[in-house]
């Protein structure tokens, strides 16, 4: 019934916007549906968003076209008169408006939605969401200008209206926002959500609402107690605050002892879960910054530890697959989001290109000679970074981090883990465990191996050791340009993203052990989670500092790392 | 007692005789470091032959970077160690030397604090922390001079020859240390001046930093123990000590098996080299006037292993040339191309290690037909080769 | 024995060919121009940022030149580059003044390589404009700072979040280093002036390149759930913004939420960044881009077809060149000579237009008085202004708010004509010009 209303109000509001001024203010105040369909849903005791009676509505234009000659202190104390007059109709307004998508003509000040997608503009009207009439000359449209406090003033007007309507998560939410601001009429309006809400985490948020509502007004002492055994164990950040406020002396102050018990009650309850919680997320926060480090070290370990090969270049090889991403990208900018498929394969390909290059121009003529190794590849690095630098600006590229991977996974108020860390982790995984079946189930995993415990006798059986060189090497170079377009979803993409991660990487594979895969992933999330609990406790420079001194401590007294190769081909 | 005498006369001898190259090497260097200072003090600026202030305190500058590569090529020249945190001992003395000329400026600071350093008071810290105590006295920092770096080297050096970290492991090893202190000294609560480091020194024993005639000095103080440094270095190397050294780079195993504590040779000459090393830092720091930080980061103390190759290791003169020569270069080439000197020095990076193993002192003797078995890492590198795909901790170069 | 013939010709050589190149840089110099040294890294780290500015001040010479030069003199600019390595700053400095005699020096961007600087421009006495934010607690005869001090910078801020957006609990948050210290130093003091609590601050310092933000990020927002309106003041340096602005967008923490205002972050770093989930976090400059004046549209225009690119951006140390160099040719041409000690005289209380509308007065501290706006990010990558300060404030070299340097007074006119004047003792300490 709303819908119907809305559409036919929007209809006939924008036929006469794109018509005429004065025909908007008739038509609004002819139509009668809406201040029935208002006043039924709405209590009497409502001074919220309701559609006040017909003398009122010219208000709402009256509004609207100052509106767009408010400055941006005047125009935070339009917004809650607007949601006063206009009520639920103010919605597509406010949802322009915060999106910055609201613009007015400057000579008939009339407001329209103006939105750019891929490359295409439209301009809509306001309400009905009719494109505008052509004679409207677009390039003279004003945007209304916008800031940090009427955002939050729209935001909040915003939830008040989506109570009642929109999605089960927007009703959630707009529960949510409201826990912060008590006060009769927001509990009124919790009471009427409640009467119509179906939907049962909704229910218990609004309960809530109600319940804190109730705890800091003059209710009874058997009503606050009940209050607070509702509020036990929830974890919203509101709840939280207020039962610590009341709790202070020197805060809303409740008196009553019974009441009191039971709010310490609460908030140890709250304390105690959160602490878990925590828990779980610095946890979390390792792991994730371990599968970083597992997929920066990982083709380090191929070509370190299965070759032997220093590879100084490595870290730029994280950031060929970084700007093989941003060129992915650039390459196809409206599929954003299927980008990364196209770039993994692609970063796997470049850097494994240059990767094989390198061995067959460079590395191949220093066999067996590790620390020219060691320098020659630390040359090519400088090279590869002055490469990049040239051709794409020393600047930081800017790659686009896909819908997919933005967002949070929000499992309670206080636990959240990011979608983009959470993909990271589980991807690196993947890398690993692929990795690890090439080298374990494959014919090249098999002359690889066979090459790094006896080349001579691998020549000797046939096997052509030069071109498993190049395809390990390749290999191992291929999964730093994979891991690189990982990193492009972290940090910055310039030509200095390889220098931040070399030093780390070789932490890793060396702790872990020198051609042990394993070691490899042990050492990484050893390293991460070691460093996420020390964050806190010492901050990060001092983290950083005290795990290196004890890789440098624990390399002397295990010289191998912690899982050593055993047998002859160790020694 | 006698037999040490006589071998160290013998070792004399050798010197003088072998066609040194260290003598030649010397005796330019004092040559050139006096007519230099010569021509800079007794000369009017307008002269063609005048050498400006400017180019002393550059010079000053090449020889304690030549220093450092001396200090490099001793370790890594002649025991194999390459050491990737050079850099690290480098800065420790420069430290040291830049405590106390922080602490000569006295109440000349902007806050006109006798008894703090300017970014002291200005990060509101109450009094000197205690490692700074002492530092005013010229004596006692240049005994700190020697003994911090000394100590850490030693420190390092037992630790990872005893457990026989050799090869990659120890130069990642050494790479990681600079790179600890590099983040240690980046942080403002060390009591190090951070980021900014220190700066605007006054005078050294007295004497202004800003006149010539002190920085003439400085420089020529520079060149004379840059001087004794290769004489020391080429003693030892040529004594039965250095032979033992050389045996250790060539094949530790076998040496250890012959009955040589190899682990103590290496610590010593570690220790050695570090002392190099400081002193250079030392010296660098009054004449370019700053110390901070930057000075640990693990890419300048690559950038010396590069002089080392480029000049040639193992030959202690190779070391110094290389050094002044591509230090020279980038001066040139950053002010002229600074966009292509980064390609330049990769380059040169790949080009040395692959075509010129034994550097352009190899070149100039391969041409010359006279080789010095004792110094000639290319050679047994290659010969090694075979076994060491497997683990790059056995290799040894 | 050929072996050292070789090696002592060698040696010799490379002697020879040093002397000679100094013996050679001292020919020539040309008597009819005016020499300008332009000391910004072009290389290294901080080319980044450094190269527009060596840009900005090629751009303005090359636009002084057609006008005609100064004094009736053609400007002829000596670029060097210090390649983001501190010491060489001192060593290019020498090298511009003492070989190349430049008459004033455009350069350098972080604080070390002005400290680095300083004693060599002090002892040839030099001339340098250094255009950027800084901490301040200098004042030098030969130095003139067009960027902002903490006054006209940070306070300003602060003023703004405390009254318009009503912020009781603040975090204040940078890269472990100088600036962001005293920065933050002299907010703390000015917040506890202002009667917040010391649990209602939070200074949490990270390492440059700081990549992995989660665990901070979260803790902002642990302190943020108070209940009280909460806001970040960010003065993190460069490379550590990216994952860090990255993961304020990933945790979700938006700009209504908990504000960010950083310091240190212009239109050039955002173009890094997808800015679209970071709508509405801040930076407080003395200009933007987006600043609708005629001066401010010409600049941007003649700066695009000047670098040849129309997406180029402009930014706030841009603008304190173009106001630097403006002045010092006005200087030049009051003082009729290029002479420091002139030159240096006749800026004081120069005026010339900045680019947001108003004017610039260099004071007699030797730094600027600018006006502060606070931007809020958009979605394409520029600053919306949303507040500025009414008038022009005046760069305060000694900051009011730190024990040490509240007594401290700059003044280069007769009779103190002292960097760090003490008020209360009368002395003027530290001066080695």
């Amino acid at each position: 019934m709303r819908r119907v209303w809305r559409s036919l109000f929007a209809i006939t509001l924008g036929a006469c916007l794109v018509s005429a001024v004065y025909g908007q203010t008739d038509v609004q105040t002819d139509d009668p549906a809406p201040l029935v369909e208002a006043a039924g849903a709405e209590s009497e005791i409502q001074p919220g968003p309701v559609p006040e009676p017909a003398p009122e509505q010219p208000g709402l234009d009256a509004l609207l076209l100052q509106l767009t000659e408010a400055s941006l202190g005047e125009a935070a104390a339009l917004i809650p008169r607007l949601e006063e007059q206009g009520g639920r109709e103010v919605l597509p307004l406010f949802s322009a408006m915060l999106a910055n998508e609201l613009v007015f003509d400057p000579e008939t000040r009339l407001l329209y939605v103006r939105t750019e997608a891929a490359n295409a503009m439209s301009v809509r009207d306001v309400f009905s969401g009719e494109p505008a009439a052509e004679t409207l000359n677009i390039d003279s449209l004003q945007r209304i200008r916008l800031n940090n406090r009427l955002r939050v003033l729209l935001r909040d007007g915003i939830a008040r209206i989506s109570l009642f309507e929109g999605t089960d998560r927007q009703r959630e939410a707009a529960a949510l926002n409201m826990l912060s601001d008590l006060n009769e009429s927001n509990l009124a309006l919790l009471r009427e959500a409640l009467a119509d809400e179906e939907d049962g985490s909704v229910r218990a948020m609004i309960e809530v609402g109600i319940a804190m509502n109730l705890l800091v007004m003059q209710t009874t002492q058997e009503q606050r107690i009940q209050a607070v055994e509702v509020l036990r164990g929830r974890l919203e950040n509101p709840v939280r605050n207020l039962l610590a406020s009341l709790q202070d002396p020197s805060g809303r102050n409740e008196q009553d002892p019974l009441v009191l018990e039971a709010i310490d009650e609460a908030l140890e309850s709250i304390q105690t879960r959160i602490k878990f919680f925590r828990f779980v997320e610095e946890l979390f926060y390792g792991l994730s910054l371990g599968s970083v480090l597992l997929l920066a070290a990982i083709g380090l370990a191929v070509t370190f530890g299965v070759m032997g090969v220093i590879n100084m270049a490595h870290g730029e090889m994280l950031m060929l697959g970084a700007y093989t991403t941003y060129v992915v990208q650039m390459l196809m900018p409206n599929f954003i989001n299927y980008s990364l498929w196209v770039a993994i394969p692609a970063a796997f390909m470049v850097a494994a290109l240059v990767g094989m290059l390198i061995q067959r121009f460079v590395i191949r003529y220093l066999n067996g000679r590790p620390l020219e190794t060691l320098l020659a590849t630390f040359g090519i690095s400088l090279i590869l970074q002055q490469l990049v630098r040239t051709i794409f600006s020393p600047l930081n590229r800017l790659v686009v981090s896909p819908d997919w991977m933005s967002g949070t996974w929000q499992i309670n108020p206080v636990l959240s883990f990011t979608n983009n860390r959470l993909y990271i982790l589980i991807f690196s995984l993947m890398v690993f465990f692929a990795l690890l079946m090439i080298l374990k189930k494959t014919s090249l995993g098999l002359q690889v191996r066979a090459v790094s415990q006896n080349r001579n006798m691998a020549k000797a059986m046939g096997i052509r050791t030069d071109w498993v060189d190049a395809m390990t090497f390749g290999l191992g170079s291929g999964i730093a340009g994979i891991a690189g377009v990982a990193l492009s979803q972290l940090t910055n993409v310039g030509p200095n993203l390889g220098q931040a991660y070399i030093i780390d990487s070789f932490m890793v594979v060396v702790f872990g052990g020198v051609g042990n895969l394993f070691g490899t992933l042990v050492g990484a999330f050893t390293l991460g989670i070691s460093t996420k609990f020390l964050e806190p406790v010492t901050g990060a420079v001092l983290a950083k500092i005290i795990t290196l001194v004890f890789i440098i401590l624990f390399i002397q007294f295990r010289p191998k790392g912690l899982f050593p190769q055993k047998g002859r081909a160790a020694e | 007692m006698k037999r040490s005498l006589s071998s160290l006369l013998n070792t004399w001898a050798e010197v003088r005789r072998g066609g040194n190259t260290i003598t030649v090497f010397v005796a330019v260097l004092f040559i050139l470091t006096v007519l230099a200072s010569f021509s800079n003090l007794m000369l009017p600026v307008d002269s063609a032959f005048h050498v400006s202030t400017y180019t002393i305190t550059l010079l000053g500058k090449y020889l304690c970077y030549a220093m450092l590569a001396l200090a490099v090529d001793v370790i890594w020249g002649y025991c194999g160690i390459l050491s990737l945190g050079h850099g690290a001992f480098f800065a420790l003395g420069g430290y040291a030397m830049g405590m106390y000329l922080m602490r000569q400026i006295g109440d000349r600071g902007v806050y006109g604090n006798a008894g703090l350093p300017d970014f002291m008071v200005f990060l509101n810290w109450d009094s000197l922390p205690w490692f700074w105590l002492g530092m005013d006295q010229f004596w006692f920092a240049m005994l700190m001079v020697m003994v911090v770096p000394g100590l850490l080297a030693f420190v390092f050096g037992w630790l990872a020859f005893r457990s026989r970290v050799t090869g990659v492991y120890l130069s990642i090893m050494t790479q990681a240390l600079t790179y600890a202190l590099m983040l240690a000294f980046f942080r403002n609560e060390m009591g190090f001046g951070g980021n900014n480091g220190m700066t605007d020194f006054k005078e050294l024993l007295g004497f202004s930093l800003s006149a010539d005639t002190t920085r003439v000095s400085l420089f020529m103080i520079t060149a004379l123990l840059l001087g004794i440094a290769f004489v020391c270095s080429q003693l030892i190397m040529k004594s039965r000590l250095g032979r033992v050294i050389v045996a250790v780079r060539d094949s530790e195993a076998r040496a250890r098996f012959l009955g040589y504590r190899t682990e103590n040779y290496k610590v010593w000459l570690f220790v050695y080299s570090a002392l190099i090393a400081a002193i250079a830092g030392a010296l660098y720091v009054p004449q370019v006037g700053i110390i901070n930080p930057g000075e640990f980061s693990p890419i300048n103390s690559i950038e010396v292993v590069v002089w080392v190759a480029v000049g040639g290791r193992g030959t202690l003169y190779g070391a110094a040339v290389g050094a002044i020569l591509v230090s020279y270069a980038k001066t040139r080439f950053t002010a002229l191309v600074p966009e292509s000197w980064i390609f330049m020095l990769g380059a040169l990076f790949v080009i040395v290690t692959i075509f010129l193993p034994k550097g352009l002192a190899g070149l100039i003797r391969g041409k010359a037909g006279s080789e010095d078995p004792g110094s000639d890492p290319g050679a047994s590198d290659s010969r090694g080769s075979h076994r060491s795909g497997a683990t790059p901790a056995e290799s040894r170069s | 024995m050929s072996s050292r013939k070789m090696v002592s010709q060698l040696v010799r050589k490379a002697g020879v060919c040093l002397l000679g190149l100094t013996a050679f840089s001292h020919m020539v110099i040309a008597q009819d121009t005016i020499k300008v040294g332009v000391l910004h890294s072009l290389s290294g780290t901080m080319a980044i940022s450094e190269t527009t500015l060596k840009d900005t001040v090629l751009m303005m010479i090359d636009e002084q030149n057609k006008k005609g030069g100064v004094l009736g003199r053609q400007l002829q600019a000596v670029v060097v580059d210090p390649a983001s390595d501190w010491p060489l700053f001192a060593e290019k400095t020498r090298e511009l003044l003492s070989q190349e005699k430049v008459d004033v020096i455009f350069g350098a961007w972080t604080s070390v390589s002005r400290k680095s600087m300083l004693p060599v421009l002090e002892e040839l006495n030099g001339l340098l404009f250094y255009p950027v934010q800084y901490e301040g607690e200098e004042s030098s005869k030969n130095i003139f700072y067009t960027g902002a001090a903490p006054n006209t910078q940070a306070i300003p801020a602060v003023d703004y979040l405390m009254n318009d957006l009503g912020i009781e609990r603040w975090v204040l948050a940078g890269t472990d280093y100088v600036y962001p210290r005293t920065t933050n130093r002299i907010l703390e003091a000015y917040l506890k002036s202002h009667g917040v609590a010391d649990a209602d601050i939070m200074i949490n310092y990270t390492p440059f390149s700081h990549s992995d933000w989660q665990s901070i990020v979260a803790e902002i927002q642990r302190f943020g759930n108070a209940g009280k309106a909460t806001a970040v003041v960010s003065t993190i340096n460069g490379d550590a913004n990216v994952p860090f602005y990255r993961e304020l967008a990933n945790q979700g923490v938006s700009a209504q939420d908990i504000p960010v205002i950083a310091f240190s972050v212009g239109e050039e770093e955002l173009s890094g960044i997808d800015t679209r989930p970071l709508v509405g976090h801040m930076a407080a400059w003395n200009y933007f881009q987006s600043v609708e004046t005629p001066e401010n549209a010409e600049f941007i225009q003649k700066w695009h077809s000047f670098i040849g690119n129309t997406n180029r951006v402009t930014n706030d140390p841009m603008e304190a060149t173009y106001i630097g160099f403006n002045m010092w040719v006005k200087a030049v041409e009051k003082a009729g000579a290029t002479d420091v000690d002139a030159v240096e005289q006749a800026m004081i209380g120069m005026e010339t237009p900045n680019l947001t509308g108003g004017i610039a007065v260099m004071g007699k501290n030797h730094h600027i008085s600018k006006p502060v706006l606070i931007g809020e990010i958009q979605a394409n990558g520029q600053f919306e202004v949303v507040w500025e300060t009414e008038g022009l404030i005046e760069g305060d070299a000694w900051s009011d708010f730190l024990d040490g340097s509240k007594d401290l007074e700059a003044d280069w006119t007769a009779p103190i004509r002292c960097g760090n004047y003490n008020t209360v003792t009368g002395v003027c300490s530290g001066q080695s010009y």
